[in-house]
C-alpha cells in the first residue's frame, strides 16, 4: 500500500513541477545555477572515474585473452563495447545517484526542515515548479556529462594498452572501429536522457516529501541513492530489451 | 481584516481545531496563545492557507478563501508576509537577495527600484551594512529582522507571524515584538502573531485568542487577561514563577 501511495506521490509531483511556472527571469538564473552545480560540477569525479575505469577494461581484457587466435585488435573493440554501452551511460549514471541525488536531496530536505519551502508557498510561488524544474532542465546536458565520459573511458583503454604494452595503437584503433554500430550510441543516450529524469526527479521526490529534521535528512539522502539505483538498473534492462533484444 | 466562522481542522481520525469562531482587526497585533498542542500552528497554516480547512470559513476582507479561484488565492498570497519561526531565509541567498525575493517575483520594477525598496526596509527593521552577508553569518534576532524586512517588502495587508522571537534572549525578544507592533500600526496591517510567549502577550496582545485542544476557550486583550476567572487562561498564563510572583504582590497590595 506504501509503496502505491509513494508512486502516486511521484506522479502528482511531476504534474505539479510541469505546472505554474516560475517567473522567467528567475527561472533562467535557476537553470544557470543547476548546470553548475550539477553538471560541471560533476564533470571531474566523472572524467577521473572514466579514464581508470577505461584502462583497467582495458588491461583486464588483455589479460584474459591469451589465445593466439583471437585477434589483438580486440582489446580495444571490448574497450569501445563496454564503455559506450553499459559503463558510460548506466554505471557513471550510478555513481551521479550516489554524488548528484544526495546533494539534491538533502538540498531540498535541508529547506523543508528549515521552512524555506513553506516560505516559497506562502508566497504563492509553486515550490516544486521552482525547485525541480530547473534540475530537470540542467540534467538535458548530462548526456555531454556522458560523451565526455566515452570519450575519457575509451582514451584511458588506449592509454593503459599501448603504454602498459597490451596492444599497439594501430590495433587498439582497429578494434575501436571495427563492426561499429552507430546505434548502439543511440542506444546509450536515449537511455542516458531517461537516467537523467530519473536523476532529477526521484531525488526531488525524496527530499520535497521528506518529514522530520536533520536525521531524516540523512535517511533521505539514503533511500535516495537506493531508489534511484533500483529505478536506473530496472529501466536499462527494460530499454536494453526493448532496443537491442 | 480576517474573519474565522466554525473552522474545522482534522488528520485522519485526530481532530486538532473544533470549530473555532473570531476575528483578527486591522492594524493591530492579534495573538494566539495556548499551550503546545493547543492547535496554534495548525490554525497559523491554515488562516495562511498552507492546510485546507475540512469546515467552515477563512474570510480576508469580505471573501472566503474556500471561494476563491486560483488566481484570487494567488493574488492573496501576494498580499500576505511570513514572519517563520526559524526566520526560514534562503540560504543560498545573501540578505539582500533575501529581502528582494518577493519584489523580484511579483513586481515589474526595475532593478534599482526594487534596490531602494530592499534599502528602505532594511533600514526600518535597523539594519544596515548587511546586505551583503549570508544569513548564516549574522545573528538570530538580526535574521528575524531580515524576515520581517522580507515579509513587508512587499507592502503586504497581511502579516503572519510564527513564534518570532522563540530562541531570542528577553531584550532582542521586546524589540522584536515592537518592531512587529510599530509596522503593524505603520502600515495599517492585520497581523497575526503565533505565540506561547506571555511578555509578548503582555506588551503586543491588542486581542488575543486563546486555544485549548482544539477550541477557542477565550479571547480578549492584554489587560482583560490578567482579570479573567477562565481557569484554563489563568492555569496558562500563572503556570510561570514570575507572573505568579507579579499576583501575590498584587494581591498583597490591594
Amino acid at each position: 500500500m506504501k509503496y502505491l501511495h509513494d508512486i502516486g506521490s511521484y506522479f502528482l509531483m511531476l504534474r505539479a513541477v510541469f505546472s505554474r511556472p516560475t517567473k522567467g527571469s528567475i527561472l533562467r538564473e535557476l537553470i544557470f545555477k543547476e548546470v553548475d552545480e550539477l553538471i560541471i560540477n560533476s564533470l571531474g569525479i566523472v572524467a577521473f572515474i572514466s579514464f581508470f575505469v577505461g584502462g583497467v577494461v582495458a588491461i583486464q581484457t588483455a589479460l584474459n585473452i591469451d589465445n593466439p587466435l583471437i585477434p589483438e585488435y580486440l582489446v580495444g573493440f571490448a574497450t569501445r563495447q563496454s564503455i559506450i554501452l553499459e559503463f558510460a551511460p548506466t554505471f557513471i549514471s550510478i555513481i551521479m545517484a550516489g554524488k548528484m541525488g544526495s546533494f539534491i536531496t538533502s538540498s531540498i530536505g535541508s529547506m523543508r526542515v528549515t521552512e524555506q519551502i513553506d516560505a516559497l508557498e506562502v508566497m504563492g510561488i509553486n515550490s516544486l515548479n521552482y525547485l525541480v524544474f530547473p534540475k530537470i532542465v540542467a540534467l538535458l546536458f548530462y548526456p555531454f556529462v556522458i560523451a565526455i565520459s566515452m570519450f575519457l573511458g575509451i582514451l584511458g583503454g588506449w592509454v593503459a594498452g599501448v603504454y602498459g604494452g597490451f596492444s599497439t595503437s594501430e590495433a587498439f584503433i582497429q578494434g575501436l572501429q571495427v563492426d561499429f554500430i552507430t546505434f548502439h550510441v543511440v542506444y546509450a543516450f536515449i537511455k542516458t536522457f531517461v537516467f537523467a529524469f530519473i536523476l532529477a526527479t526521484v531525488p526531488s521526490w525524496q527530499g520535497f516529501y521528506m518529514k522530520g529534521g536533520a536525521l531524516e535528512v540523512g535517511k533521505a539522502s539514503t533511500n535516495s541513492f537506493v531508489w534511484t539505483s533500483v529505478l536506473i538498473i530496472l529501466t536499462n534492462y527494460v530499454i536494453t530489451s526493448l532496443l537491442l533484444s | 481584516m480576517i474573519t474565522v466562522e466554525n473552522l474545522h481542522k482534522s488528520f485522519g481520525s485526530e481532530h486538532i481545531l473544533k470549530g473555532l469562531s473570531t476575528t483578527f482587526d486591522k492594524g493591530k497585533t492579534n495573538l494566539i496563545i495556548g499551550q503546545s498542542g493547543s492547535g496554534k500552528t495548525v490554525f497559523l497554516k491554515c488562516l495562511l492557507g498552507l492546510f485546507e480547512a475540512n469546515d467552515g470559513k477563512i474570510i480576508f476582507e469580505d471573501k472566503a478563501i474556500q471561494d476563491m479561484n486560483d488566481d484570487e488565492k494567488r493574488s492573496l498570497r501576494e498580499n500576505m508576509g511570513m514572519v517563520f519561526q526559524g526566520s526560514a531565509l534562503f540560504d543560498s541567498m545573501n540578505i539582500e537577495e533575501n529581502v528582494m525575493f518577493p519584489l523580484r517575483m511579483f513586481s515589474k520594477k526595475k532593478k534599482s527600484e526594487m534596490l531602494d525598496r530592499v534599502n528602505e526596509v532594511l533600514l526600518r527593521v535597523n539594519l544596515e551594512n548587511v546586505n551583503k552577508k549570508y544569513p548564516s553569518e549574522i545573528s538570530g534576532g538580526m535574521q528575524k529582522r531580515v524576515a520581517i524586512a522580507r515579509a513587508i517588502v512587499n507592502n503586504p495587508k497581511y502579516l503572519f507571524c510564527d513564534e518570532p522571537n522563540s530562541g531570542l534572549d528577553p531584550r532582542t525578544a521586546i524589540l522584536i515584538d515592537n518592531l512587529i507592533q510599530e509596522i503593524t500600526k505603520e502600515y495599517d496591517i492585520t497581523t497575526v502573531i503565533n505565540t506561547h510567549d506571555m511578555n509578548s502577550v503582555m506588551e503586543i496582545g491588542e486581542k488575543i485568542v486563546f486555544l485549548q485542544k482544539g477550541n477557542l476557550a477565550w479571547q480578549g486583550d492584554n489587560t482583560q487577561i490578567f482579570k479573567t476567572d477562565n481557569k484554563d487562561v489563568t492555569d496558562f498564563v500563572y503556570s510561570s514563577d514570575l507572573f505568579k510572583k507579579i499576583r501575590d504582590v498584587q494581591i498583597k497590595e490591594n
